[in-house]
Formats: structure tokens, C-alpha cells, sequence
């Protein structure tokens, strides 16, 4: 047991903090350490600096711009970009659908999608939920009709996030209404989303924010050619893709920044009130627990399966999350209520945006499989209950 | 970077819990043991001993087998595991710890030797009642006499000081150079259990252990090495057994998931086995988090212990100790609720784990301690970073 970085680990990690702290516009890390919405522009600008020296998709076969590195190294990376301020890239792009296609695509479908996906020249969207299907993704509608070499898709998608940016989505269908299980008769469908009969509308959250749209499909026709694997293995494609979303969902990196910057952002006097330290230090506690636990989990993650605690990651990952929100909230004080003014505000950036990023953090513990969901996985497929 | 035990780790769990799964295995044997004489089995303590593991932290020159905390604490675990109520945690770690730490190379081999044998048992005197949980001494107080030493005072719950053939003890040192607490300081000495003016007054404790009453008199003491303050002994003593303890409660609240589990799967009520309801499926994830997240904070502590400075160590050493405080009653108490009625009877495991896990709080720091501790560093660093 060791608990040091190797030589080659620690050159690494220095390797990538520097990189990311040197190469990415500190316009754009600062708009991350201040907790502001991103731009569509900087999230592009940013991946694409990542991509031009090979760190936006490590975790993708060599082949197509992945990195031959140990699972160590890519959480480092992972941790690094976060301590950076670094937006990371995509996921919709480099931890869905570029896998994806990496894992079940055609030869046509690698060489047409896997370049502009990693260097984010086309922006994707994940179209899988539906308004009666969320928890119970296989219980989704929208339908796919095979007409020729084309499919018609019908029906409707909902919270699809910054959809309103999306030039394509990934798909599920149902292709087979009639098959005994509703999870056999699902298809994985590439959707260009400017094809005649694709609409996006969007949704407010309760933060005043517009992340998230429902996207509504009226005759759309798709080449056939963009079925991604057979017909009805969209649920095998499916659980393929889920299983890569939950690991490095802990962010465990960015929880720790925020709390380092809570600390600037109050001073020294109010972390001398006992309680506001005892708060500070028994969510360190926690996340240092839950830092470690992600480290356990990669260093044996080695055959390239996930762990089976990496429930655990997400469960306590976004519970974490919410926490620190929320003491950021409590110690903004009535300065919190100030979200709606403007930079001459008296009120510094840190506690108008303080609620407005409690709310809107509320989505960590329901997207990717709520926390509800991680019980019962840990619970049935851990336990054994 | 590595979680793992290696070959020789993983040989020593392996001896550890075939020895204790035998001997405790079965909760009725373990009960047997808590109703005898010394509230463990002699014959156990015996058979540790020839397995090397009541040496196993200190040097070999003094008859130990010079291994470190991560082996210290794959044995507490394992004891933990079983609730074996041998009292390792307070005569190896804390006791046999101080005399290693502050002992002269005689006093060390007159005393670990035969601690190692299983010939000779020490208790660890530093509890003193109303005093909390400190590192200073002062209800017993030290004082000169001629070339040697003489304690007055009290120390109480002392864990199997009644059955003791040396005491361990901490005490207020006579007027001298003062200490930054404002004392005189506290040295660390030994006292023979026939030394004159030396009283024990034995009684049960909750979790199956036994302690004492122990007044001093007048009683003959020999300082350990120097007779100067020891509080920094004492500090870095009592944070290696913060680690070991939190290793033994990892092993407790493990195998009360485990128990738990077991039980959601075959009782039934409502026609159905407990494991359909979800609400109560759900708490057992929860319990199963906070295993997760306890093991790798202990595994942490014990390498940081191994390898950092005792600043570092001192740090470590809070952060398991919180973390098995919090995580370690929450599951405690899960256990017993998940099982109903019978969690809490004496007949059955569960309830005895919590009552354990609570024993090793109250003796080396509860949570608002240990938060107290690290509260007062945190606008000393911006990160925590795992890594040294
Ligand atoms: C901000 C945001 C962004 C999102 N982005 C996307 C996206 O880009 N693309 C996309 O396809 N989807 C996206 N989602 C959808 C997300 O995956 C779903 O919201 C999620 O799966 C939960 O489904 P639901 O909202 O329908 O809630 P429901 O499934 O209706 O759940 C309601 C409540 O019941 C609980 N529950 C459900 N089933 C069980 C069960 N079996 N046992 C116990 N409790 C249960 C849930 O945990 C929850 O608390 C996003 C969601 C949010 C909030």
C-alpha cells in the first residue's frame, strides 16, 4: 500500500496542471471560478484547445485521439482540468456518444463522426428521456418507422440539455412496438437536428436559466445509415453508455475548488466563527473521504470495468455538491438575495450568484440516474437485496 | 499509488481472522468470554501472542516485529470484525505504544518482551474522570522522591486496569518550566500493580470490556525515560490508536452491513422477505456508503501515519476519528433498527457493535472533538490535498 504518486504520476500531473493553467484563456477560467454560465464560444474555444494536444478524449480508443493512459492518469487529468477552472469537455461528446460511436459504429460512421466530435465541431445533444420516461427509460415512445434506406421518427424528448447549441442528437427510438420487452424493441439513432420536422423548445429551470429544452420530432426522415449497431440494441448501447457516464461523476475536483474559494471569498474573520469552521471542516472530511474513495476506485478499475462503488461516487458526489451550494448560500447572507443585480452592485459576484447555483444544483441528485436509482443499484447489484 | 495489501499484509489478515473467526466466530463464545473473570479469553490473548501479534508494532530489538500502522490496523479490524474483547487497542497500542515511544532501551525490554509473550498485561492510565478528552494529566499528580517517583491521585475508567500487572500512566508533573498549556507538563509513568498505595476497584463496562477505579497514594512510580514532559508522547500515542481504533470500527460497522444484510434477505414479515421494501433497501445503500467512504479514509490515515510527519499523522488521525464517529454510530445505529426487536438484545450481534463503536469514541474523541480539531485549521490551506 502507497499512498505517494509514482515519479512518472507526479511528472504527469505537474505535466497537466500546467498545461491547463497556462494554455486555457484565464477569461474563460475565471468565468468557471466565478460560478457564470458559460458561452457556447468558450466551451468550443476551450475543447478545442484540449483537442489540438490530444486531452480532450483520452479515454477514446488511440485509434481516434484516446490516450493510451492507466485509469490513474485519467482521473488525474480529469481532477487537474477541474482544479484549473477548465471547463471540461463536453460530455454529451466525449463520455456519450463519441464511445459510443467509437464501440459500435460502422468504419463510415468512425471516420464521418469521431474527429468532429472530439473537436466539438459538431455539438450533440442526448435525446433519451422522455416526458414518460425518466427513471424508466425503457419505457420511451418516440418512434422510429423504417421507410427505405430512411427511418421516420415521431414523438418527443424532453429535458435535452443545452439542446438549444445541439447540431446533432444521439437518439433512442422505439423501432419494434411489438416486442415482448419494451427494453428488446429499442434503436440508437444519429439525428441531424436541422432536418425538416426537428424543433427544440426550451425549458426554464428554477434558477431563471435556459439549459434544458424538450426537442420535438414531426416526420423527420434519417438516413438508415445513421442506426448506430443492429436494430433493437439501442438498450445494450444504452447501458454501454450509461455505465461510462457514472464513472468520474464524482466532481470531486470542482466541490474542493469552490470550497478553497469560499474561504477567499469570506476571509479569515468568519472562518473563526466555530461554526461556520466546524461546517467548513466536516465537508472536508467528506469529500476527502469521497477523493480517496474515487482514488481506491481507479486504481483497481484496471481491467477497465467499472467498480462497483461507483454508485457510491455519484451518490455522495452530488450530495456533496449540493452541500457546498449550500453553505456558499449561508454565507452569502442577505447579499444571496441580490441574484438579479447587476455588476454595480455593492454585493460581490460570489453571493449574487450563491442561490441561483443552490437552485440550479437541486438537477445533480435527479440527471445520470437520480440518487434514488444509485440506491437501488447499490442495494440490488451490491448487497444483493 | 496503491490501496491494496501486499503478499505479507494479506498473509497477516488472513492468520488474524482464522485465529479470531475460530474463536469468535460464533456471538455465543464472545459472550462467554465478556462474562469471564477479565472480560476476555486468556487463552486468545495466549494465542495472539505466539502469532506475534501483541509485538507487531514495536521494534524487534525489543522483541516486537517492527511492523507499522497499516498491520496494526488490519489486526484491529479484524478484532473489530468478530468483537473480540481483547484488550489490544489499550495494552499494545496505547500503553506498550508509550513505553516504545519514551521508554529507555531497559525499560522497553523489560516491558514489551513480555507484553509480546502474553506474560505480562498492561493498561494504559489516562482517563481521569471529569476531564475530558485531553492529552495532560491532572487529577494524578507526580512528585519527587529521592531518586525516584511518587504518584497521588486518580485515574478512572482505566480499561482492564484491574487485571493490569503494570500501569501505564500519565501524570501532572511537579512545578517547572511550564508547557504551553500553562501546567507544569505531563510525564509518562509505570507503576507496579502491587505497589503500595495503589487501589483498583473493577466494574463491567457497556461494550463487554472491564475498567477501574484506580487511586494512587503515595505509590512508587518509576518515570518513563526522563521524567520530562511527555505530552507530545502522549499526543502521538493517543493519535496511533485513534487510526487503530478507527481500523477496528471499520471492521464493526462492515460486518454490521453484512448482518444486516443477512437478515433483510431471510427475515420475513408481511408474507415477503424485509429486502422488498425499498424503504429499507434504500438505508442499507446508505450504510454501504458510508463503509465505503470510512475504508478509504481509515486505509488513508494509516499510510499517512506511516509515512508523514505527526503534524501530518496528528491530522490523519482526526480526520479517520470523525469520520468513524459520524459514519460509525449512523450505521450502528441502522443496524439495530433494520433488524427490529432482536438488534436489541444481548443475544445478538448488532447491538453489542454499536455499543463497541461507541467504547472507542468515548476513549480516544468524539466527533465535536475531532471537528474541533480541524475546524481550527481550516482557513490555514485552501485545499485539502490526499496526496503528500
Ligand atoms: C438539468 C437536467 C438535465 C438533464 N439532461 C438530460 C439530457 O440531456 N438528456 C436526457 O435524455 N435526459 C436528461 N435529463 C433527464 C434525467 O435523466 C431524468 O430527469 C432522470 O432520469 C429522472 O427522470 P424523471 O425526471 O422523469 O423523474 P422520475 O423518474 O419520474 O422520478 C421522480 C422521483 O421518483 C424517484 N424514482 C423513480 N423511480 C424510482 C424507483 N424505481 N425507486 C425509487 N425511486 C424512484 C426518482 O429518483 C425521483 O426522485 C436531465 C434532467 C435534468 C434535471
Amino acid at each position: 500500500m502507497r499512498l505517494e504518486l509514482s515519479a512518472e504520476d507526479a511528472a504527469f500531473r505537474e505535466e497537466m496542471r500546467t498545461f491547463f493553467t497556462t494554455q486555457v484563456p484565464q477569461s474563460i477560467r475565471d468565468t468557471v471560478a466565478a460560478r457564470e454560465e458559460l458561452s457556447k464560444e468558450q466551451i468550443v474555444e476551450s475543447q478545442r484547445i484540449l483537442n489540438a494536444a490530444g486531452l480532450a478524449v483520452p479515454g477514446w480508443p488511440v485509434e481516434w485521439g484516446g490516450q493510451d493512459w492507466t485509469p490513474l492518469q485519467r482521473h488525474i487529468w480529469h481532477e487537474e482540468m477541474q482544479s484549473a477552472c477548465v471547463p471540461l469537455p463536453l460530455a454529451f461528446n466525449a463520455s456519450m456518444v463519441g464511445p459510443v460511436i467509437a464501440a459500435y459504429g460502422t468504419q463510415e460512421q468512425k471516420e464521418t463522426f469521431l474527429p468532429q466530435t472530439a473537436n466539438l465541431d459538431i455539438w450533440w445533444s442526448q435525446g433519451f428521456s422522455e416526458p414518460d420516461a425518466g427513471s424508466d427509460l425503457a419505457g420511451l415512445r418516440c418512434a422510429a418507422v423504417r421507410d427505405g434506406d430512411e427511418y421516420v421518427v415521431n414523438g418527443q424528448k424532453t429535458w435535452t440539455t443545452l439542446g438549444q447549441y445541439g447540431d446533432w442528437i444521439f437518439n433512442l427510438v422505439r423501432t419494434n412496438p411489438e416486442a415482448e420487452k419494451k427494453q428488446a424493441g429499442i434503436s440508437f439513432l444519429l439525428i441531424d437536428m436541422t432536418t425538416p420536422g426537428v424543433e427544440v423548445r426550451p425549458i426554464e429551470l428554477i434558477d431563471g436559466g435556459h439549459e434544458v429544452n424538450e426537442v420535438w420530432f414531426t416526420d423527420v426522415r434519417v438516413p438508415a445509415a445513421n442506426l448506430v449497431g443492429a436494430e433493437n440494441q439501442g438498450w445494450d448501447i444504452a447501458k454501454f453508455l450509461l455505465g461510462n457516464e457514472r464513472v468520474g461523476v464524482a466532481p470531486v475536483g470542482a466541490v474542493k475548488r469552490v470550497l478553497a474559494h469560499a474561504k477567499e471569498w469570506v476571509g479569515e474573520e468568519t472562518l473563526r466563527d466555530p461554526l461556520v469552521a466546524a461546517r467548513f471542516a466536516a465537508i472536508e472530511n467528506e469529500l476527502l473521504a469521497l477523493e480517496l474513495t474515487a482514488l481506491r476506485v481507479v486504481a483497481h478499475s484496471a481491467d477497465g470495468k467499472p467498480h462497483p462503488a461507483s454508485s457510491v461516487l455519484k451518490l455522495k458526489g452530488s450530495e456533496l455538491q449540493q452541500e457546498v451550494s449550500d453553505l456558499v448560500v449561508e454565507l452569502a447572507g442577505p447579499g444571496s438575495l441580490a441574484s438579479g443585480a447587476g455588476d454595480d452592485s455593492g454585493v460581490p459576484g460570489w453571493a449574487r450568484v450563491a442561490t441561483p447555483a443552490y437552485l440550479n444544483l437541486r438537477k445533480a441528485s435527479i440527471y445520470g440516474g437520480s440518487n434514488e436509482i444509485q440506491r437501488q443499484i447499490i442495494a440490488r447489484t451490491i448487497l444483493g437485496l | 499509488m496503491d490501496f491494496e495489501y501486499d503478499d505479507e499484509q494479506q498473509a497477516l489478515r488472513d492468520a488474524v481472522r482464522g485465529l479470531l473467526t475460530k474463536a469468535y466466530g460464533d456471538f455465543e463464545k464472545r459472550r462467554t468470554a465478556t462474562r469471564g473473570e477479565r472480560a476476555y479469553d486468556p487463552d486468545v490473548w495466549r494465542q495472539l501472542a505466539e502469532m506475534g501479534v501483541l509485538g507487531l508494532p514495536f521494534a524487534e530489538a525489543d522483541g516486537g516485529m517492527g511492523a507499522g500502522p497499516l498491520e496494526v490496523g488490519i489486526v484491529a479490524e479484524e478484532l473489530g470484525r468478530v468483537l473480540a474483547p481483547e484488550p489490544f487497542l489499550t495494552a499494545v497500542v496505547l500503553a506498550g505504544g508509550a513505553v516504545a515511544a519514551a521508554g529507555t532501551d531497559a525499560q522497553r525490554a523489560a516491558l514489551l518482551e513480555p507484553l509480546a509473550a502474553g506474560e505480562s498485561l498492561l493498561a494504559w492510565a489516562h482517563d481521569e474522570p471529569g476531564h475530558g478528552y485531553t492529552s495532560s494529566a491532572s487529577a494524578t499528580k507526580a512528585s519527587q522522591e529521592g531518586d525516584g517517583w511518587m504518584l497521588t491521585g486518580t485515574k478512572e475508567p482505566v480499561v482492564s486496569g484491574e487485571h493490569a500487572d503494570v500501569l501505564v500512566v500519565t501524570a501532572a508533573l511537579p512545578d517547572g518550566p511550564s508547557t504551553g498549556s500553562g501546567g507544569a507538563g505531563t510525564g509518562l509513568f509505570t507503576v507496579a500493580a502491587d505497589a503500595a498505595g495503589l487501589t483498583r476497584t473493577g466494574y463491567p463496562t457497556h461494550d463487554g470490556g472491564r475498567a477501574a477505579l484506580i487511586t494512587f497514594d503515595g505509590t512508587p512510580a518509576e518515570a518513563l525515560g526522563e521524567g520530562a514532559d511527555a505530552t507530545a508522547v502522549v499526543e502521538r500515542v493517543l493519535d496511533q490508536a485513534r487510526v487503530a481504533a478507527a481500523a477496528e470500527a471499520l471492521g464493526l460497522i462492515s460486518e454490521a452491513l453484512s448482518a444486516t444484510r443477512d437478515y433483510l434477505t431471510s427475515r420475513k414479515q408481511f408474507g415477503v422477505t424485509l429486502n422488498t421494501f425499498q424503504a429499507l433497501t434504500f438505508r442499507a445503500s446508505d450504510m454501504y456508503v458510508d463503509l465505503e467512504l470510512t475504508r478509504s479514509l481509515v486505509l488513508w490515515a494509516a499510510m499517512v501515519l506511516d509515512a508523514g510527519s505527526p503534524e501530518e499523522a496528528s491530522v490523519a488521525a482526526s480526520r479517520a476519528a470523525l469520520q468513524v464517529a459520524t459514519a460509525g454510530k449512523r450505521v450502528g445505529q441502522e443496524a439495530i433498527q433494520l433488524h427490529g426487536g432482536i438488534g436489541v438484545t444481548a443475544e445478538y450481534s448488532v447491538g453489542h457493535r454499536l455499543s463497541r463503536l461507541r467504547a472507542l469514541e468515548a476513549q480516544l474523541g468524539d466527533a465535536r472533538l475531532h471537528t474541533a480539531r480541524l475546524a481550527g485549521r481550516v482557513a490555514s490551506y485552501g485545499e485539502v490535498d490526499p496526496l503528500p
